[in-house]
């Protein structure tokens, strides 16, 4: 006997595979016609498959690359203007956040040669905080000045209503926002409702619109350590830049697994796939458990064997971190003196 | 004039030079035979071991006669008769444990000499080679004292004196595989390493002094063929185990035939790398890339034949061009190169040659943009697209770094073109439906298929082939079982005394004298 609730799901499980989605650009381009949860999952599901074990294999050979002298000393400095400064504590306080600032401006008061950081990253409610202390240095990495991320969208379990992220990300922006870190709706993706997960981008991106008509950049969290597969990773990765995203990103840094290099790799392969098709340029942010200067040096050399050597710029790559500048600091000290000093010869923040 | 200007921002991409260092090597200017547990001079005209990098002289190397032959052959004989059969199966192991520890010590050393005297990368050498070289004596080490369940029955026993004869491609590991089943079944060896590479063979040597090995259980004569020639006829010898290509082989058949002498043959291979549309797409390309240019592409087994379905065969060679481009080609000992140098200009010339048959024969040649260096052997890998099932490049082994691309439509097309050549070695298929990788594999001619990977080695896994690529397994209990034969059936008892039914048992120890009064 079947139940009513039963033949109510399936009715509107039926029902729900014609609803038209929000037309985003990028959709319409590649799937064309009328966009609808039927044709995004379509497509999504057809994408082909990722083998854990051959993927695992290329990160790690990526990962043996020796990279040495002039190009360690490129890379320092190149890893230290890719990262977004990160606090994402309960116990932020405008005080923290201003030490936070300092130290992305001024990553090694002993030594001025030292890069800024991207930008510095921190919860909406602490924007304003950042924007003040950053002052005249506020700006685009690209001419030198730091940014100011904010995540959004109820960081980082994303369990509120749209009402509630949508308002949570245009405060972020309004109040001076450079970037918006959100995260996806898990739930809804793995319960396979991806048109769900789609609208939500859609709308968060167009929240992400200042008055003067430009756009605070969206980067999309997709949180792999809880999509699980490496199937669901790449079906995220195109759902998000379908959906708008600017920077597709891996983790909140709240969730372990956090980044990883064989996630990364494959999201910078969905990237690569996506120039190939459109001449797009997205961006990947890993972030979460990048802590030693040979991790980072590991992505680099990832990032440049397989989208190419032009995405290691602050609009294309990213690292999310907070403990890995000062690694990159000590090493950068020891690059420059020909010894290793100590943790109490960088600053805490 | 020009003048060559350093770029303001140097690519990150042209990585700074990270060599391996030669300073842990310490290599003897010239090097003897190894016969009876010490190093003796050769009676032949040496020859010189150069680097194919650089086409710098490494090391002199004694060319072993008939004599030196005759005289490794006694000497492995010896010992077998009087030590090596006569130890147990557990301190036999324990004799290859501890060269697979010695070896593991010396690992960095050993890696570079097999750099430095072959040309293929420290990564390559380091990671693979060396690692399972001493993987292999670890697991034989494991089967000495457990002969009985090599599938032969109970108390097998080993043939005696081993003639091994291994090619340059893969020089220590090769001898790997030829020794460590051989001396863990009990059998006594004489190894020929082939002329190209004899160095680590000889650095081999100095580990089995190292590990006290009894004198003469392991004896490396070097030279050209003839002295392999000599070694494979010498009528003193049990059993023939070569790795080679097939012509040679089919002379070791034939002077063998009749002899009773046992003999493994691992040869040649054309190998398909069967690529269906369903297949994880990225990993299937690095799975190409790992199948024809591991090593230069001096692989038995490698994946020189791409078998492609044609509704995804632009995609794939886009995709395959794009990551060839990508390759590092340049000094062996770099720890960042990809693809190291062809192991002789013999070999080199031979690429070439049929790299130009595949282009008279209409196939449409691409060669991945790369500088070559300009001394040393070298050949930028290369595909052939649009290649027919009857050229010469998709027929014959180039054992270079040159993939053939060849399309299908359906399954059945693709296994009757995996199977239409006369090797049988490996064969690969990418696939993420797993009913159709066993339907397909079932069907394949091939000793060992692969799936969603290519070019992975475990000494637990047999290895050998159909057909011309030769007979006889190596690796695994199978591999163990081609060093033994079954004991002797046991004659049954003399019928000429019967028991009674009503007569005491004997017990053991008691003086056979029956109740019944008959002495034996």
């Amino acid at each position: 006997m079947e139940s009513p609730v039963s033949s109510h799901t399936v009715s509107s499980a039926a029902a729900d595979a014609a609803v038209v989605l929000a037309p985003a650009e990028r959709a319409v381009r590649i799937l064309g016609g009328e966009l609808t949860e039927r044709s995004l999952r379509l497509h999504l599901e057809g994408l082909s498959g990722v083998d854990a074990v051959g993927l695992e294999q290329r990160a790690e050979a990526l990962g043996t690359r020796s990279i040495k002298t002039t190009s360690k000393a490129w890379a320092l400095d190149k890893i230290i203007g890719l990262i977004d400064l990160t606090t994402l504590e309960g116990a932020d306080t405008p005080g923290k956040v201003r030490s936070l600032v300092a130290k992305g401006l001024t990553p090694d008061p002993s030594d001025p040669t030292t890069p800024r950081v991207a930008a510095v990253c921190v919860y909406g409610d602490m924007v304003p905080d950042a924007v003040a202390a950053l002052g005249v240095a506020h700006g685009d990495p690209d001419d030198g000045m730091v940014s100011v991320a904010a995540v959004a969208t109820a960081f980082p379990s994303g369990r509120a209503s749209l009402r509630v992220k949508l308002a949570d990300t245009a405060d972020a922006v309004a109040a001076g926002a450079d970037e918006i870190d959100m995260v996806i709706d898990r739930g809804a993706f793995l319960a396979g409702r991806y048109g769900q997960v789609f609208e939500q981008i859609v709308a968060v991106k167009e929240a992400c619109r200042r008055e003067d008509g430009s756009s605070a950049s969206l980067k999309v969290i997709l949180e792999t350590g809880e999509l699980n597969t490496y199937d669901n990773v790449r079906r995220a990765s195109w759902l998000a830049i379908l959906a708008g995203g600017d920077f597709i990103k891996t983790s909140t840094g709240k969730v372990a697994p956090a980044a990883t290099l064989p996630v990364t790799l494959l999201m910078l392969e969905v990237v690569r796939d996506w120039n190939r098709l459109t001449g797009e340029r997205i961006g990947v942010k890993p972030a979460g458990g990048i802590r030693t200067s040979k991790d980072a040096i590991k992505y680099l050399v990832t990032v440049a064997e397989t989208v190419g050597e032009q995405w290691l710029q602050p609009h294309l790559f990213r690292f999310g971190a907070s403990s890995l500048l000062n690694d990159v600091l000590l090493q950068r000290q020891k690059l420059t003196t020909g010894r290793y000093s100590g943790p109490d010869y960088v600053t805490l923040d | 004039m020009t003048e060559i200007v350093p770029a303001t921002d140097p690519s990150f991409l042209d990585y700074a030079p990270a060599p391996e260092s030669t300073s842990i090597l310490h290599l003897k200017d010239s090097y003897g035979l190894f016969i009876n547990g010490a190093f003796v001079p050769g009676h032949g005209t040496p020859f010189a071991s150069i680097s194919p990098a650089t086409e710098t002289h490494i090391a002199e190397i004694a060319t072993a006669t008939p004599a030196d032959v005759d005289a490794a052959v006694a000497a492995a004989r010896k010992a077998y008769q009087k030590t090596w059969s006569r130890l147990s199966g557990s301190d036999r192991g324990k004799y290859l444990f501890r060269i697979a520890r010695l070896i593991q010590e010396r690992a960095r050393e050993l890696a570079v000499a097999e750099t430095l005297d072959n040309g293929k990368p420290i990564k390559e050498s380091r990671d693979v080679d060396v690692p399972l070289v001493a993987a292999w004596f670890f697991y034989y080490a494991g089967w000495a004292d457990k002969l009985d369940h090599a599938g032969l029955g109970a108390n097998p026993q080993a043939l005696g004196v081993a003639a091994q004869i291994i090619p340059w491609n893969f020089p220590l590991l090769m001898l790997a595989w030829k020794i460590a089943p051989a001396l863990a079944a009990g059998n006594t060896v004489v190894l020929k390493p082939a002329e190209t590479t004899s160095l680590t063979a000889l650095l081999f040597a100095e580990i089995v002094q190292q590990a006290e090995l009894p004198d003469g259980v392991v004896n490396i004569v070097t030279g050209a063929g003839e002295t392999g020639a000599a070694l494979v006829r010498h009528p003193d010898v049990n059993k023939v185990a070569f790795t080679g290509s097939t012509a040679v082989g089919r002379e070791i058949a034939k002077a063998v035939a009749g002899t009773g002498k046992k003999v493994t043959l691992e040869l040649g291979g054309k190998a398909a790398n069967i690529v269906f549309d369903d297949a994880p797409i990225d990993q299937a390309i690095e799975g190409i890339v790992n199948g024809i240019f591991f090593n230069q592409g001096h692989v038995c087994c490698a994946g020189s034949r791409l078998l492609v379905q044609e509704n995804i065969h632009d995609e794939v060679v886009d995709r395959l061009k794009a990551r060839l481009a990508t390759l590092r080609l340049g000094d062996p000992l770099d720890k960042n190169t990809d693809i190291g140098a062809i192991n002789s200009r013999e070999q080199l010339d031979r690429i070439r040659e049929l790299s130009n048959v595949g282009e008279a024969e209409g196939a449409e040649r691409w060669t991945a943009p790369c500088v070559i260096p300009e001394t040393g052997f070298w050949f930028a890998p290369t595909i052939f697209d649009n290649v027919s099932t009857s050229s010469r490049i998709a027929r014959e082994e180039i054992f270079g770094p040159v993939l053939s691309v060849l399309t299908f439509r359906t399954p059945a097309e693709a296994i009757a073109k995996a199977n239409n050549t006369p090797y049988g070695l490996s064969a690969g298929i990418w696939s993420d439906k797993g009913s159709k990788i066993l339907a397909v594999a079932d069907k394949l001619r091939a000793g060992v298929i692969w799936a969603n990977t290519f070019n992975r080695f475990d000494p637990a896994s047999p290895f050998g082939g159909f057909k011309e690529s030769g007979y006889g397994r190596e690796g695994g209990r199978q591999g163990l079982a081609a060093y033994l034969r079954a004991a002797p059936t046991p004659t049954p008892p003399s019928p000429k005394v019967r028991i009674s039914p009503y007569s005491e048992r004997r017990k053991p120890g008691s003086p056979r004298t029956l109740t019944n009064g008959v002495a034996e």
